[in-house]
Formats: C-alpha cells, structure tokens, sequence
C-alpha cells in the first residue's frame, strides 16, 4: 500500500504470470487499481493486453502471483463470479445485439420482472424508464430508448455499455480497446464517459495501444512488451513523448525511424 | 380460413425458433410422428386415446430436446442436424406403421375410449353468428396471442432475441443461451404434437406419409411475417399473417378458376418479395453503425 494512503486499492496486481502450456503469455506483472482512478494498460499487439483482460475478468486463473480485491487476495473460477465481486468488462464488439431495442440490450441478463408464478414478466416500463435515467445521469443523450442499438453510432454504444456497467454496480470497470475501432471525435466522446465513470468513483482499467487517448484520462499507465511489463508509472512520472516511445519498443523506433529515412546522397 | 389455423399454430412456433436463430426441418414430419403414435397406441395397443395423446406428447418432447442438445452439444447448423432427424423421422415413420399395421394407415381412432372428450378439444365445430368454424382457429389465436407475450413482455423473450441476435454477446451478459435455445426446439416439437394430435382427431386415420414437405411452409410463412432467416429478429402475429396469407391465396385460387399449379408460384413470389423487404430492414438497423 504505497501512495495514495492507507485505503487498500480495489485492485492489486502482484507478480501476475500466465502460461499457456510452454508458451509464457504474461509475466511479472505488478500494478494497482484504485477507486476513482484509470489504469491504463498499453501495448502493442501481442502484448499480452487480452491475457491481463482475461485473467481479471475471470476467464483465465493466473499461473503465477497474485490479485487482491480490496486487499484480499481472489481467485475467479468463471466470468460471473468476477462479475458478482463487482468487475464489469466491456469487450470490444461482443456487447450488444445490434437488432434489440437500447432499453433491452441495457436490461440484457439482468431483466426486471413483475409479478409472480407463470404471470412473471419483463417490466418493460420501468425497464425503459431506469434505462433513460441511467444514461441521462451518464450525460448520454437518447432520442429513444426504443430505437435499436444497430442505428448508434460505435462511440454512442460503448458509452451505453459503458453507463451499463456503472447501472449494475461495478466496481471495477474494464474497457477492452473501447477506442479502437472509433475515429477521432467519437473516441473523444467515450473519453468522456471513461472519465464520467472514475468522477462516480469506479475503478477503471482501459485497454488501448494508443497513448494519446491512454494519456489525457489515465493516472497510472503499465506499458507492456510481449508479455512481460516495461514498468507501472504515475502520471507525474512519464510524459506522452515517453510513453509513446516505450510503447513501440523505443530503440527498436529509432532503428525503423533510421531505416525509413531519404537516402541522402 | 381452417388450413391457415393448424398451419399458423406450426408458423408461430417455428418463428419463435428462427428468433432465436435456428431452423427445424423436422417440424413438419413431426406432426405425422405425433399424430401416427396417437393412432398407433390408442388403436392397436388398445389404450385410452388421452394415454396415446400423453405417449405422443413425451415423444415430440424428446425429438425436440435432442434437435436442441444435438445443436448447443455439437456447434453445427440446426439446418443439417434437423434434416438429419427429418429423414430419420421419415423413414421410422413408414417403417414402424407398416409393421404395426401392415398398412401405410391408421385408422378406427373415433372408436377409441376418450375420443368424444379430445373431439371436444381438438376437432369441435362452434358457430358464431351463423359461421361455422373449427376450434382449431381458437387455439391459433391463443397460440399466436401467448407466443407474442412471451417475446415481448417477458425475460425469456429478450433471451430469444438476444439469443439469435448475437449468441457470444448474450452469453457474455448472462443469457443462458443453450437453454433457451432447448426450450425453442421443445416448444417447436409440442406445437407439432398439437397440430398432430388434432388432425389425428379430426380425420380419425393417418397416412403414414402425413406432414412431409410441410416444414418449409411453416418457414415460408414465418418469412413473409417478417422473419429475418438470420435470427434476432421477427414476430409472432408476423408469421400468424403469413400462414393467413397463405390460406388465403390456397383458397383464392380456385374460386378465381385458375390452376392449383399457380399456387406455388404465388408462394415463391411472395417468399421472395419477403426476404428482399426483411433486407432492407436489416439494412436500416445496421446502416448508421457508426
């Protein structure tokens, strides 16, 4: 417990490793995570970003180290019981059905019902109701909670994902390359709702190889490099330029850089 | 009006199952599977024809769960994994009546115990305001009426459409895909025991070839309601409209004196005009993806 007091961080990564058979995935890692502020995770394709996801979210068990929530170490046999201790992970494009109403992708798995035995049934109502004030609170504006997800534009549905983690109580909010697949202004608009969630007091893990959306949102930055961690920093310890630079393999950048040069003859 | 009731029951249930993203091209057969057991065990093991229909229920129900274990088990496309029961369903059909009663029929179910009460239930004739109708056009409407409900009001019906939409992203949220998808095909096996037992009631004897090709009607009306063949989307009334359609177009026919043969033709060309309108409703919901 280093830093911002003596509160236990949501989130701590000790000397995290995973093995896939022979293959080391990810090793050494060691962050935290703590309420109210973004983590961002960097790196390069192949990096071991999706293991690191996945070892949070529940799918894998870590081979090596450990994780504590709030200080207690944790061990997550199935994505539910993540999800049940309060970690919510957006994936990329696996989060909504495009052909179904926003109102019945927010509900999605966590339907509310009214009344009893065979007559139990989706309260549509409130369902819409809770769905627009959810999103309202977000500072997402809706038209109609009845239009289908498939007509927002990709920004608009991940801040609905967004806003849905934070509805059902997470914690922990993992944001798996939300930008990505976004041009500029879009991605600055999820920017927003990412900082909206850690204003609320979520901590939140964004996932992402650029640094110039990671930088600008996030207060502790672990860069990553095939599977093992090229440091954990604060945001008062690197400036973009650095992390830019570590994040591409530095010197690696300068040879490439050297590389592409006009031949001057 | 009649030949659209027992057809709408069969299209309504086959909707709710391309909802959710699968086919069954043994929904047809299976209504002559339902309807010969309930002949074959009423009349030649000498039951009480409510244990026949009881007997026969079981069965569909089975046929159905494992249509829907075999495709959740094993990833493959319902379409190939039904065709396979279709075929199976086919041949047992023939095979087991003819070595039951050495006939391809079954017939003398009307002097079975319990057959008055099921003639009540399944095969009465009402008239309101003069017209004379078969219940079977009541059981559609409440079919038709509960089907919509379900998939509108309640949380198994946003696991249908969630399920056919995307099965990844449902099962990412906690959808219990596999099992609603089981839950689809057994509704889809109990709806051909329904329209089975019914016309084995009705007609009081079977061909052993009863139900065969009927299947890809059920499709086609579900279609021309609005089913998109992809899943995630559709209605119950939609497919009740098309099975009307259909009725409609079988009964116009021969008033207007034209060839029976034309019928089909109206078929494919409404089945086509359908998927082209389904298109571009898909297109609408995807085109302002980002």
């Amino acid at each position: 417990m280093t830093g911002g007091g003596a509160v236990a961080p949501l989130l701590d990564l000790r000397d995290v490793g995973k093995d896939y058979g022979t293959v080391v995935a990810l090793d050494g890692i060691t962050t935290t995570v703590r309420a109210g502020e973004v983590t961002c995770v960097l790196g390069d394709n192949g990096a071991g970003k999706s293991t690191l996801i996945k070892i949070l979210a529940g799918v894998h068990q870590p081979t090596r180290g450990e994780v504590l929530l709030d200080g207690t170490p944790i061990r997550f046999g199935a994505p539910r019981e993540a999800l049940d201790a309060g970690i919510a992970t957006v994936y990329q494009d696996l989060a909504m059905i495009p052909l179904m109403a926003i109102w019945r992708n927010f509900f999605l798995g966590a339907e509310p019902t009214r009344g009893r035995g065979p007559f139990r049934r989706f309260d549509a109502g409130q369902a819409r109701q809770v769905t627009r004030g959810a999103l309202a609170e977000m500072g997402i504006d809706i038209r109609d909670p009845d239009q289908p997800v498939g007509t927002l534009s990709g920004g608009e549905r991940q801040s609905v994902a967004i806003a849905r983690a934070v509805h059902f109580g997470a914690r922990v909010l993992i944001l798996d390359e939300p930008t990505s697949a976004l041009g500029v202004k879009q991605a600055g608009v999820v920017l927003r709702y990412v900082a909206q969630a850690r204003d609320r007091g979520v901590g939140v893990v964004l996932i992402t190889h650029n640094p110039h959306h990671a930088y600008p949102v996030g207060d502790r930055f672990l860069v990553l490099n095939r599977g093992r961690s090229l440091g954990s920093f604060a945001k008062a310890d690197v400036s973009r330029d650095e992390l830019t630079r570590l994040m591409a393999g530095g010197a690696e950048l300068d040879q490439l850089a050297h590389e592409l040069e006009r031949p001057t003859a | 009006m009649d030949p659209a009731s027992t057809l709408g029951i069969m299209a309504v249930a086959v909707a709710l199952l391309m909802i959710g993203g699968h086919f069954d091209l043994s929904a047809g057969v299976l209504t002559g599977t339902t309807a010969l057991t309930v002949g074959i065990v009423a009349v030649e093991f000498r039951q009480n024809l409510w244990v026949a229909i009881g007997v026969s229920l079981l069965i569909a129900l089975a046929v159905g769960f494992f249509n829907g274990w075999l495709v959740t088990r094993t990833g493959l496309p319902s379409f190939i994994i039904t065709l396979g029961t279709f075929l199976m369903l086919q041949g047992l059909n023939v095979g087991l009546t003819k070595l039951f009663t050495n006939t391809v029929t079954v017939g003398g179910i009307d002097d079975v115990p319990g057959y008055a009460a099921a003639e009540w239930i399944f095969a009465s004739r009402l008239s309101i305001a003069g017209t004379e109708f078969r219940v079977a056009i009541l059981w559609w409407l409440l079919f038709t009426a509960l089907a919509t409900w379900v998939l509108l009001r309640t949380r198994f019906g946003n696991w249908v459409f969630a399920t056919g939409g995307d099965e990844v992203a449902a099962r990412n949220v906690g959808v219990p895909a596999r099992r609603t998808t089981i839950t689809l095909f057994m509704t889809t096996a109990a709806a051909a025991w329904f329209v089975g037992t019914t016309l084995a009631v009705r007609l009081t004897s079977v061909q052993a070839n009863t139900g065969v090709g009927q299947e890809l009607i059920y499709i086609v009306a579900a279609v021309i309601g609005g089913c998109l063949l992809t899943g995630g989307f559709g209605s119950a009334i939609g497919a009740s409209l098309g099975a009307l359609i259909f009725g409609m177009t079988q009964l116009g026919i021969p008033y207007l004196h034209w060839d029976a043969d034309w019928f089909y033709f109206f078929l494919g060309a409404m089945l086509l005009l359908a998927v082209l309108a389904n298109r571009l409703v898909r297109r609408y919901a995807e085109a302002a993806r980002r």
